[in-house]
């Protein structure tokens, strides 16, 4: 499968994360566009990876390794990030019994 | 064996070392402990400085470099002095009459609270030091260091009593008078090491042959721009009257015996390139003879004791830079030292009038004081008859050897000395006689309270009176003894210029008779004046002169007040409008910028990710563009 594919579907899958975090107020579907930009990102990755060890293999066994090791750091970072933005999240409503972001305009002053 | 030369730094570090004591415990020290360390280290720097006069006196020198100063490239310059003759002679002038003056004030300033008194000693030895250096230095910018601390110190003094703004004015004058004159000092300085490269005395005189006469005269003509501020010359002079807003043993001290005459060491010093430079030699005669004849007629018509002997400190430089103009170096510094003894005896004295009286110092409330006060008015007169060159006192000596010096270089020149000199001589004998004869003028209040100063007062005037009587037998023409010309002896490794003019000892014999008899004249007429009329209502001339020639108002029209103008045109046209306009207007730029930006910041999160991803873009599509 050409290489364009996975590209074409990670943009798309990015630009919905933009759009969704630029649009929506609710903090937790923000969140999950957040979510939604990081995969992206990893499948592009994944994508250029194999794509590098393909035409590298010949020369270097561990060609195109490097990306699916990020891949694998995201998702930690990605999993730790959730952890706490949840628990962000949770306090907000608990304190403004809310999860629009709009309530949180506090910073302008 | 250490000898007096390798211990000569302890001369001005002495003085130094009383200073920061002083100075830095005036709160502390009683007034006696101040006087007796401010008098104290002058003493030793005194003796320390007579083992070295005998040194020399053996045919001992010293030039010794102590640390590297500076170091430019090829340019270096040592912290160095050079002791011999010359230095050594200043050295002892410094030191000896300095001390008798240290002495005096102790008693004259026993009015001061402690605090302000160990601020005047210590002014005092800061000027001792400086002076000092000035006179030891082995190049040219040791000596501008003693040059510029001096005018400090001068400056110091001059406002001591600094909550008088009128004293305050004339430090300032003084200060920034010395200033013009210094910037000449500089230039030459510069000249100097732009042609020689180098400021050492040996080395620029022994290759001064070398130069060309362009430079010789250029750095000569600058040096005495300097000499001329320092030493209160036309056009420079008019600090020093103003200069007796001071204490009057400063007056003695600084404004008449010591850093007046640095000019006159320092073209003493530069006698090897005056020598080379007849248009300089030309000039400084002009200007010396010059000044002695317009400060003298100003002193005929003052009426402060004080300001009198001041223009004729002003005329008496004069006559010494007259000497140093027409190649006469040793008589020049000859009449530096008597001039040391007589004008520090006279202002000692008049200073101790003014202690009798109260502060008073117009001569207009003085008179018939000889009565009361003997042993001031018997030394006072002692120095008139010195300053008015009346054989065989030592005025007449120094002052003579001068006047014969011109006489052989330009008759013309001698006709107007002489003239100059009976001047003297009228304007001594009038202060004399209406300070001391006579019926006393002022208050009954201070009639009553008339009374002879305490002996520290006393006895520096009683052995500045001696000096002035004997001081010129150190130097007694040949015309009355052989062999007697013992200063020409001694300062001749030093003074390599002129030789002392050979005419007939009829022909001396003559000019002396006739210098004489015109002063005897000039005394006789004094006399006469004061007992017609004592002070005649200035007119035509006379207003002229009381007014001083109106050289102040002059300077005041053309030079201060236009300079004035300059300024607050500046202020008004270019600082405001422009400069401030410039900084006030940045601030205001970035004020208002920053509240243009705040608007940016809503506090709504979507925004702010809004931006982040336009900026994103924006770098993107650069990146992309630009790459190319």
């Amino acid at each position: 499968m050409p290489i364009n594919y996975y590209i074409f579907l990670s943009i798309a899958l990015f630009c919905i994360g933009i759009v969704g975090v630029l649009t929506r107020r609710n903090a937790i579907i923000i969140f999950m566009c957040i979510e939604l930009m990081l995969n992206a990102v990893n499948l592009m990755l994944v994508a250029f990876s194999k794509m590098h060890h393909l035409k590298g293999v010949a020369t270097n066994a561990a060609a195109g390794s490097e990306g699916q090791i990020l891949v694998f750091f995201i998702m930690v970072v990605a999993a730790a990030e959730v952890s706490v933005g949840l628990a962000i999240i949770v306090m907000m409503y608990r304190n403004i019994h809310s999860v629009d972001v709009n309530f949180l305009n506090r910073l302008r002053h | 064996m250490k000898t007096a030369l390798d211990i000569v730094y302890l001369v001005p570090l002495l003085p130094l070392l009383g200073f920061v004591v002083n100075g830095l415990a005036r709160t502390i020290l009683s007034k006696r402990a101040v006087s007796v360390i401010g008098c104290g280290v002058v003493l030793l720097a005194f003796a320390l400085s007579c083992a070295v006069f005998v040194e020399v006196r053996g045919g001992a020198q010293l030039a010794t470099e102590y640390f590297s100063f500076i170091r430019v490239d090829k340019l270096s310059i040592p912290f160095s002095f050079q002791i011999d003759a010359l230095s050594t002679l200043f050295l002892l002038i410094i030191t000896g009459v300095g001390l008798l003056i240290h002495i005096y004030s102790a008693a004259y300033m026993h009015e001061e609270s402690a605090p302000h008194y160990a601020r005047y000693f210590s002014y005092l030895n800061l000027f001792v030091f400086f002076m000092l250096v000035l006179v030891m230095g082995g190049n040219y910018l040791v000596m501008f260091i003693g040059w510029e601390g001096v005018g400090l110190c001068s400056y110091l003094l001059i406002g001591f009593w600094f909550r008088n703004h009128e004293y305050n004015r004339a430090a300032n004058k003084a200060f920034i008078m010395n200033r013009i004159g210094d910037l000449g000092f500089l230039l030459a300085l510069f000249w100097l090491i732009g042609t020689t490269g180098t400021l050492n005395f040996a080395d620029i005189f022994s290759g001064a042959s070398r130069l060309s006469t362009t430079d010789v005269t250029i750095i000569t003509l600058l040096l005495f721009v300097g000499a001329a501020g320092k030493s209160a010359q036309i056009p420079l002079y008019t600090w020093l009257p103003d200069a007796m807003a001071g204490p009057t043993p400063v007056s003695a001290l600084i404004h008449a015996a010591t850093m007046v005459t640095a000019g006159i060491y320092m073209v003493a010093r530069s006698n090897v390139l005056y020598a080379l430079a007849p248009v300089s030699m030309y000039v400084v005669a002009i200007i010396g003879l010059a000044t002695a004849l317009v400060a003298a007629s100003i002193a005929m018509r003052q009426n402060d004791i004080k300001k009198v002997l001041a223009y004729s400190t002003v005329s008496q430089l004069g006559y010494m830079f007259l000497a140093l103009g027409v190649g006469a170096f040793t008589a020049g510094v000859f009449h530096v030292m008597t001039h040391a003894f007589f004008k520090a005896l006279l202002f000692l004295a008049a200073g101790s009038v003014i202690h009798a009286l109260g502060g008073e110092q117009d001569l207009r409330n003085m008179g018939g004081l000889g009565r009361k006060l003997r042993l001031t008015a018997a030394t006072f007169l002692i120095g008139c008859v010195a300053i008015a060159g009346i054989p065989p006192f030592s005025g007449f000596f120094s002052k003579d050897a001068i006047l014969l010096s011109v006489f052989v270089e330009n008759k013309m020149l001698y006709a107007v000395a002489l003239l100059g000199a009976m001047l003297t001589a009228y304007y001594m004998f009038r202060l004399y006689f209406l300070t001391f004869s006579g019926s006393f003028r002022g208050t009954q209040e201070q009639a009553t309270h008339v009374h002879e100063s305490p002996a520290p007062m006393t006895i520096p005037l009683v052995i500045l009176a001696l000096l002035s009587f004997a001081g010129g037998f150190v130097n007694v023409p040949s015309v009355f003894a052989a062999g007697a010309e013992y200063l020409s002896a001694f300062l001749s490794p030093v003074i390599r210029a002129g030789e002392p003019p050979h005419i007939p000892h009829s022909t001396e014999w003559m000019l002396m008779g006739l210098s004489t008899a015109l002063v005897l004249i000039a005394i006789l007429i004094a006399w006469l004046q004061v007992r017609r009329e004592r002070f005649p209502e200035p007119q035509g001339l006379g207003k002229l002169l009381a007014n001083k020639w109106y050289v102040d108002e002059l300077y005041e029209n053309i030079i201060v007040r236009p300079v004035h103008r300059f300024g607050g045109f500046l202020q008004t046209s270019v600082e405001k409008p422009v400069i401030d306009a410039l900084v006030n207007g940045v601030g205001r730029a970035v004020n208002y910028g920053g509240r243009q930006l705040r608007l940016l910041q809503s506090g709504q999160v979507a925004n702010y990710v809004l931006l982040m991803v336009i900026s994103m873009l924006a770098i993107f599509v650069l990146q992309f563009f630009l790459r190319k």
